[in-house]
C-alpha cells in the first residue's frame, strides 16, 4: 500500500516541476500542473478514505528508519485515522480549490509559476504535518509549512514591509516551536517514545505526576499558540495578510493556523490526563477568542478583520480542546475552513476589482456592481456569525454547548465564547456594511474598472459558498437530531478516534436548546447593532471614535506589538550591540584570535630564520639528517 | 700487517670527508664542484676495493653507472655554472642568496 506517501509526495513533484522550470512553461502548463496535482491528492485521500471506512482500520505505512541510534528510533511513518481524513480532506480538498482560484487571481503576475511552487512545496508540508505518525515527522511538516508561510506571506519581496511581515511569522512560530520541541523532549523523557498511539496509551494509562502533566501539556499549548495564532503569539496573523489573497485563504485561514488544534487533537489521550493543562488551553483559548473578536472591531482593512476573525475562531476551537471537546474543535475547523477560505477568497475578489484596495473607507455600495462576490461574501458571513442553517451555526453550538456542559467546562467559559460570538456577529456585518452597503467611497480612477472575478474564481467561490450553506449538516447536535430523526455522520465518524466529551452532573439536555436560541439571538443582536451604526449610510470617518482610549487601545491591537518591540525586540538588540559586540565579541577576538594568530607569526619567523639562502649551510642541514638516520639505524 | 681492503676504505673515507669538508666551506663555486666529484670518486673506491675484496663484479658495475651519472651531471652543472657567472658575474657561493628565509 504506497498510496499514503503519494499524496505528500504529488504536491512536491508539483513543486519540483514548477520550482525548477516553471519560468521556461508556459503559464497554462504551470497552472494545469499545479492544480492537477493536488486535486489527484485530493482523489487519493477519498481513496484511502473508502479504505479506512471499509476496515475501520487506520492505515499505516513505514516508508524507511529515519533514525535509529540505541533505544531511540524513529520511523519516517505515515498514518491515516478518522482525525487526519478530515485533515487530508480539508488540506486537499480547500488547497486544489484555492489553486483554482489563484489562476485567475494571479494571472499576469510575473513571479507566477513561482507563486504556484510555492503553494505546492506549502500544501507538501501541509500533508506531511496531518499524515505524520509520530511527532518528529509532524515537526518536518510543521516547520516545512512555516517556510512556506514565510515564503508566500514575503512573496512580493520588492516591499520590504512584506518581507519584513514574512520574517515577523518566521521569529515569533520560533518561540513557539521552541515549546514544541521541549515537549517533545518530555514526552521522549517519560515514555520513551514519539509515536501519537504510543503517547497517548502511554499517558493515558500511566500518567507521571501532574506537574509533569502540566508542564507538557503547556508546552505543547506553546508549539500550538505560534502556529495558531493565539494570545501571546498571535502578532503574526495581521501582518501575514502581506501575502496574496488566496495564500491568506489557505494557509492563514483554513489550514496552517489550524495545525494547533489538530496537534491538541491527535494528543487528545495526553491531555485527557492533564486536567490543569486543560484548562490553560481552554482559558487561552476563550481569550484569544474574545480578545481577537474585539480587534476586529476596529479594523478598517478588509483583510485584516478576517485575519483577526480567524484568530478569533481559532480561538473557539482550541477552547473546544480545553474542555475535552475534541470533536467539536475538529467539526468547527472543518466548517471553518470552507467559509473562511470563502470570505478570504470573496475579498480577494473586492480587491481584485479595485485594484488591490484593502481599506473599507475607500469601499462602499460595491452589492450593486458586485452582486455575485457580495451574495457569496454574505453566505460566508452569515455561516461565520453561527445563523441556522449555515455551517457555521452547528459547529459553533457544538463548543458552546460543551464550553458550558463539559466536565472540564464551566459558565464562565460559555459566557466568553458568547461574548465573541456576539463580536463576531457585529465586525462582520459591519464588513459587510462597509464594503457593500452605502455611498461608494471608491476612489474615482479604479471605480470604472469594477468588474465581477473571472470563472476560475466565481467558480471556486460558489463551491466553497456552498460549503458555507451545507457543511455543517453532517453534525446536528442532539436536539435537532432527536427533531428531524437523523444522525450526525461527522461525530460518529471521529467517535473511534476522539472520545466524545463528558458532561458535568446536574447538566440537562434540554439546556442546549435554550443555549441554541441564546447563541442565534446573541448573533442577530450584533448583526442589529452593526446595522444601527455602519448600515445605515453614515461615514465610518465620522462613526469612529479615533481618539477615544479604549478605541485607540483595541485599534493598537493592545499594545502587544509594542511591548514586544519594547521588551523583547529592542532588549535583544541592545543586548547584541553593547553587550555582546563589545563586552565578550571584541575581547574574545582579542585574546583568542589575534594573540594566537601573532603566536604563529611569531613561531614562522623563528623558524625563517634557519633559511639562509647560503647553499653551504643547507650541505650542513643535509650532513646533519644523515648522520641522525644512520645514529637511528645504528641504535635501534 | 695492515689489511690492504681496510686500507682502501679508510682512504675512502678520507677522500670523502676532505670532499664534504670542500663542499662546506670553500667559496669558490668550481672549487665546490670539484670537491662533489671527490666525494663521488671516494664512493667509487670504496665499490672498487669492496669487490676486489669480495671477487665479485657487482662493486666493478656500479661504477660504471656512477660514471655515466656523473659524466652527465657535470655537463649539466658546467651548463648551470656558466649560466650563474653570466648572472652574477662572480663564481663566489656568498654573493647570492636569493632563498634566505
Amino acid at each position: 500500500m504506497t498510496s499514503l506517501a503519494l499524496i505528500p509526495a504529488l504536491p512536491l513533484l508539483g513543486f519540483l516541476v514548477n520550482g525548477l522550470l516553471g519560468r521556461r512553461l508556459p503559464h497554462a502548463v504551470v497552472s494545469l500542473i499545479a492544480c492537477a496535482l493536488p486535486a489527484a491528492a485530493f482523489l487519493l485521500t477519498l481513496g484511502a478514505l473508502s479504505t479506512l471506512n471499509a476496515t475501520g482500520v487506520p492505515l499505516a505505512e513505514t516508508l524507511f528508519t529515519w533514525a535509529a541510534t540505541g533505544t531511540f528510533e524513529i520511523e519516517a511513518a505515515l498514518y491515516f485515522d478518522q482525525v487526519t481524513a478530515v485533515m487530508c480532506l480539508v488540506v486537499t480538498g480547500i488547497g486544489t480549490l484555492i489553486h483554482v482560484y489563484s489562476i485567475g487571481y494571479m494571472h499576469g503576475d510575473p513571479g507566477y509559476a513561482r507563486y504556484f511552487a510555492y503553494l505546492n512545496l506549502f500544501l507538501f508540508f501541509m500533508l506531511v504535518l496531518v499524515l505524520g505518525k509520530n511527532l518528529p515527522m509532524m515537526f518536518i511538516g510543521w516547520e516545512g509549512v512555516g517556510l512556506a508561510s514565510y515564503l508566500l506571506i514575503g512573496f512580493w519581496f520588492q516591499d520590504p514591509a512584506k518581507t519584513a511581515a514574512g520574517l515577523k511569522a518566521f521569529v515569533v512560530n520560533r518561540v513557539g516551536d521552541t515549546g514544541f520541541l521541549l515537549a517533545m523532549f518530555l514526552i521522549w523523557y517519560y515514555a520513551g517514545t514519539l509515536d501519537f498511539q504510543a503517547v497517548n496509551a502511554y499517558f493515558g494509562a500511566t500518567p507521571p505526576t501532574n506537574g509533569v502533566m502540566t508542564a507538557i501539556g503547556v508546552l505543547l499549548l506553546v508549539g500550538a499558540c505560534g502556529k495558531s495564532a493565539q494570545i501571546p503569539l498571535h502578532v503574526w496573523l495581521p501582518d501575514a495578510m502581506a501575502g496574496p489573497t488566496p495564500v491568506s485563504a489557505l494557509i492563514h485561514a483554513a489550514t496552517m493556523v489550524t495545525a494547533g488544534v489538530y496537534l491538541l487533537s491527535r494528543l487528545s489521550g495526553l491531555y485527557l490526563a492533564a486536567p490543569d493543562a486543560m484548562t490553560v488551553v481552554a482559558w487561552v483559548g476563550a481569550v484569544t477568542a474574545l480578545v481577537g473578536a474585539t480587534m476586529g472591531v476596529t479594523q478598517y482593512n478588509l483583510k485584516k478583520v478576517l485575519a483577526y476573525s480567524t484568530m478569533s475562531q481559532i480561538g473557539l476551537m482550541v477552547m473546544a480542546c480545553g474542555v475535552g471537546a475534541f470533536q467539536a474543535g475538529m467539526f468547527h475547523l472543518y466548517t471553518h475552513a470552507f467559509f473562511k477560505a470563502c470570505l478570504f477568497l470573496g475579498a480577494g475578489a473586492v480587491l481584485h476589482a479595485l485594484a488591490g484596495e484593502e481599506d473599507m473607507r475607500r469601499m462602499g455600495g460595491l452589492a450593486g456592481r458586485l452582486p455575485f462576490t457580495f451574495g457569496v461574501f454574505l453566505l460566508a458571513t452569515l455561516a461565520l456569525c453561527g445563523l441556522p442553517p449555515f455551517a457555521g451555526f452547528f459547529s459553533k453550538d457544538a463548543i458552546l454547548w460543551s464550553a458550558y456542559a463539559s466536565t472540564h467546562g464551566s459558565p464562565a467559559l460559555w459566557l466568553v465564547g458568547t461574548a465573541a460570538s456576539f463580536l463576531t456577529a457585529f465586525y462582520m456585518f459591519r464588513a459587510v456594511f462597509l464594503t457593500f452597503f452605502g455611498a461608494s467611497r471608491v476612489e474615482p480612477k479604479v471605480a470604472g474598472h469594477i468588474h465581477e472575478p473571472p470563472l476560475s474564481m466565481s467558480a471556486v467561490l460558489a463551491l466553497l459558498a456552498l460549503g458555507a450553506v451545507v457543511a455543517g449538516w453532517i453534525g446536528l447536535p442532539p436536539p435537532l437530531r432527536e427533531l428531524l430523526g437523523v444522525g450526525a455522520p461527522f461525530f460518529d465518524f471521529l467517535a473511534p478516534v476522539l472520545a466524545a466529551e463528558q458532561l458535568r452532573a446536574g447538566v440537562a439536555h434540554s439546556a442546549e436548546g435554550l443555549l441554541m436560541v441564546v447563541a442565534v439571538l446573541v448573533a442577530l443582536a450584533g448583526i442589529v447593532l452593526a446595522w444601527l451604526r455602519y448600515g445605515r449610510g453614515t461615514s465610518p470617518a465620522a462613526s469612529a471614535k479615533a481618539t477615544h482610549p479604549l478605541h485607540q487601545l483595541v485599534s493598537e491591537g493592545y499594545y502587544f506589538d509594542a511591548f514586544y518591540d519594547r521588551f523583547v525586540v529592542r532588549f535583544m538588540g541592545w543586548l547584541s550591540a553593547t553587550f555582546l559586540a563589545r563586552g565578550v565579541e571584541t575581547p574574545l577576538s582579542r585574546t583568542s584570535l589575534q594573540q594566537t594568530a601573532a603566536a604563529g607569526a611569531r613561531a614562522t619567523r623563528l623558524f625563517a630564520r634557519l633559511q639562509t639562502g647560503e647553499l653551504q649551510v643547507y650541505v650542513i642541514y643535509a650532513l646533519i639528517g644523515l648522520a641522525l638516520v644512520l645514529g637511528l639505524g645504528a641504535v635501534s | 700487517m695492515i689489511d690492504r681492503y681496510e686500507l682502501l676504505l679508510a682512504l675512502a673515507v678520507a677522500l670523502f670527508a676532505m670532499g664534504l669538508l670542500g663542499v662546506m666551506v670553500r667559496r669558490n663555486l668550481l672549487v665546490v664542484i670539484m670537491s662533489l666529484e671527490l666525494m663521488l670518486n671516494a664512493v667509487v673506491l670504496s665499490f672498487v676495493a669492496a669487490a676486489a675484496h669480495t671477487q665479485t663484479l657487482h662493486g666493478v658495475a656500479m661504477t660504471f653507472f656512477i660514471y655515466v651519472a656523473a659524466t652527465c651531471e657535470i655537463a649539466l652543472a658546467m651548463a648551470l655554472l656558466v649560466l650563474l657567472v653570466r648572472r652574477r658575474g662572480t663564481l663566489d657561493l656568498a654573493a647570492g642568496q636569493e632563498l634566505r628565509g
